[in-house]
């Protein structure tokens, strides 16, 4: 009873929730400028460049997507490659019809949205460990089903058809732009989906699963929506993927390495942050790009890297520069301005996984 | 008479998957830690066990006294170091750990040794030698051989949880790990042994794998991880001899897929377990949970 008075007096006084201690107008139109000017360096870098941003969109779709698989619903996937491979081959088939695989690549995304479908229904009643291994299973499976029809190259692959029209330079500049509108489009999606109500219902499952239940959260449709989106923005990257390497391997589009480079971007860069992917998938290329020359070294110093941050900081790098800085660039919680003091930390509730064992500032 | 051969090849390759199920099962029942990084082992075994064979020349089928010693000191530090600091955070943690491992073994193995396939044993006798029942089916000596040391591990295993001190106390642990250290038990220390115990069988699966086949750096995780992973889930979480069951019935359905196509045998496998997994998630041998 007291409680209930005590909140009601106090809400009496003026208590102020807002997304962020500061305002963050700002971080929309920095992005915006970002946007464009990324948008512009067909025309002012070299075609090598533009490449490795490519590689570096690709990256950055899927970190995000299993920056909210992971760092948001808990959901350990291993086989994210399944819809990297079937984003690739969805674009490749279509291609073979007669389709622009421009125009394909959208197509192919929401594809691999509707075989997230059976696949979630396969793998939903799996927790934790098990579902990372279930997952690692079903993109074994899909990639030797796939394997079997000769009819889009079997187990050795074929080239994608339908670009062969484009000059060199028209085609690096389009799956350029293609690259960058996928990953506009990807975060934008993630931001929009966790500072809505999914994000606050996950906020809610993280914290307490029963609770969550018993409050009419409905837990089991909220993890199905995170896995089908994952799947789509993974469909998209694997199809940009695609259209980059112009031919479609089954081995390569269904590596595990794509979820080992999309997990340790994110580890790396921040779990539970919309921020951290974007920084681990610039840690991720520039580690790539030095270490290119030595084969396999950039993997094991990316796995090693993620393992001591996973053990030391467990929010990343990001959660490293949150913590002493207390910059939000896409803040997904709240801040509460409390009436006595200048401001305190009451955005525990929806921020990000580091916030778990709550109440580090409460 | 086709079909009987392909039961038989099915049920004995089924004692490999289950030497690797074992391991991964024991792991999680106790420390419920999913070890991503259990088929990379494995093949870590295998490599320490192609060393070990070159540089002291012990026979290869002897190499095990060796291998499986190192292998389960091995797991025991890595259980009260990385294991341990990762189990003390989380289960989101054990697992991004675990699969950093997995990562940087297998690219590890890439860089410093090399992408070649290494088989053990190639021509000794009884590891290449077969025998004939009736006209059509050759049973190899080896694959009897694997079986039967997977049922004495098997047994082994449960004798000792059962009946040894240690057993005990890693059931103990297993139950409640806050109780058991209320009553003297140091669960870090059990958690270990229970590592070391693991590993030593992941060591023998590795070795076994290396002379029933052959294994490279990447074998850990596209077959090794994955056939163990499925051999649980078909047997039944937690249940030793269900790890069998589910090593055999995995073995038996690859033979048939690959007497359907031979390029169908791995695939059959992993529908197989899809099937188990909608049908009977909780396994073929354990009863529904009541709650």
């Amino acid at each position: 009873m007291s409680v209930a008075t005590e909140t009601t007096v106090r809400s009496g006084e003026r208590i102020r929730v807002t997304r962020s201690r500061r305002n963050v107008a700002w971080t929309g139109i920095g992005a915006l400028v970002v946007v464009v000017v990324l948008a512009l360096f067909p025309y002012i870098v070299y075609a090598g460049t533009t490449t490795i941003m490519v590689q570096a969109f690709i990256i950055l779709t899927l970190a995000s997507m299993w920056n909210l698989l992971a760092g948001y619903a808990g959901l350990v996937s291993v086989g994210q490659q399944a819809f990297v491979g079937l984003g690739a081959y969805f674009v490749l088939i279509l291609a073979l019809h007669g389709t622009s695989p421009f125009a394909a690549l959208p197509v192919a995304a929401v594809g691999c949205g509707v075989a997230a479908l059976p696949l979630w229904w396969l793998v939903s009643r799996l927790r934790s460990g098990y579902f990372a291994i279930a997952t690692w299973v079903l993109a074994a499976t899909v990639m030797l089903f796939i394997e079997k029809f000769s009819s889009i190259g079997g187990g050795t692959g074929m080239p994608l058809p339908g670009l062969s029209g484009y000059s060199p330079t028209i085609l690096t500049a389009d799956t350029y732009w293609v690259g960058l509108a996928v990953t506009v489009v990807a975060l934008a999606a993630v931001y929009l989906l966790l500072r809505g109500r999914l994000g606050l219902v996950l906020t809610a499952i993280r914290d307490d699963e029963v609770a969550a239940r018993s409050s009419g959260a409905r837990v089991g449709l909220a993890r199905l929506l995170v896995f089908v989106v994952a799947g789509i923005g993974c469909g998209a990257a694997g199809g940009v993927l695609a259209i980059s390497q112009l031919q479609v391997q089954p081995d390569a589009v269904f590596s595990v390495q794509w979820t080992a480079e999309m997990a340790f971007a994110v580890i790396i860069g921040g779990l539970g942050t919309i921020e951290g992917p974007i920084l681990g998938t610039a840690v991720y290329i520039v580690l790539q790009q030095t270490l290119a020359s030595y084969n396999a070294w950039y993997l094991i110093i990316l796995g090693l890297v993620a393992i001591v941050i996973a053990l030391f900081a467990r929010r990343g790098l990001w959660g490293l520069i949150d913590d002493h800085l207390h910059v939000r660039l896409f803040p997904v919680g709240y801040w509460l301005w409390a009436p006595d003091s200048g401001g305190r930390h009451g955005r525990g509730g929806l921020g990000g996984l580091g916030r778990r064992r709550g109440g580090r500032h409460s | 008479m086709v079909w009987v051969n392909d039961i038989i090849q099915g049920i004995l390759t089924g004692g490999l998957y289950a030497l690797f199920a074992c391991g991964l099962s024991l792991m999680f029942g106790v420390m419920k830690v999913v070890n991503l990084a259990h088929g990379d082992l494995a093949v870590v075994g295998g490599y320490v066990a192609l060393g070990v064979i070159t540089v002291t020349h012990v026979p290869v089928l002897w190499s095990f006294l060796i291998v499986v010693p190192i292998m389960a000191a091995g797991g025991y530090v890595l259980q009260r170091t990385l294991i341990q600091a990762a189990l003390d955070r989380g289960v989101l943690t054990t697992l991004i750990v675990t699969f950093g491992l997995s990562v940087v073994i297998e690219n590890a193995l890439l860089q410093f040794v090399n992408a070649n396939s290494h088989s053990l044993g190639v021509g000794n006798a009884i590891i290449t030698g077969s025998f004939s029942l009736g006209s059509q089916i050759q049973i190899a000596y080896l694959l009897v051989l694997i079986f039967a040391v997977a049922v004495v591990v098997l047994l082994g295993l449960q004798y000792f949880l059962s009946a040894s001190r240690y057993g005990r106390m890693i059931r103990a642990v297993a139950d409640d790990k806050e109780a058991a250290q209320l009553s003297g038990i140091d669960y870090r220390h059990v958690f270990g042994i229970a590592a070391a115990i693991a590993f030593g069988t992941v060591a023998l699966a590795g070795i076994g794998y290396g002379m029933y086949s052959q294994f490279a750096p990447t074998t850990g995780t596209d077959t090794i991880l994955l056939f163990a992973f499925a051999a649980v889930v078909i047997g039944g979480l937690g249940s030793l001899w269900g790890t069998l069951l589910g090593g055999v019935v995995l073995g038996v359905a690859q033979q048939i897929g690959s007497q359907i196509n031979v390029s169908d045998q791995v695939l059959a496998g992993y529908l197989v377990f899809l099937l188990v997994l909608v049908l009977r998630p909780q396994g073929l041998t354990t009863r529904r949970a009541q709650s």
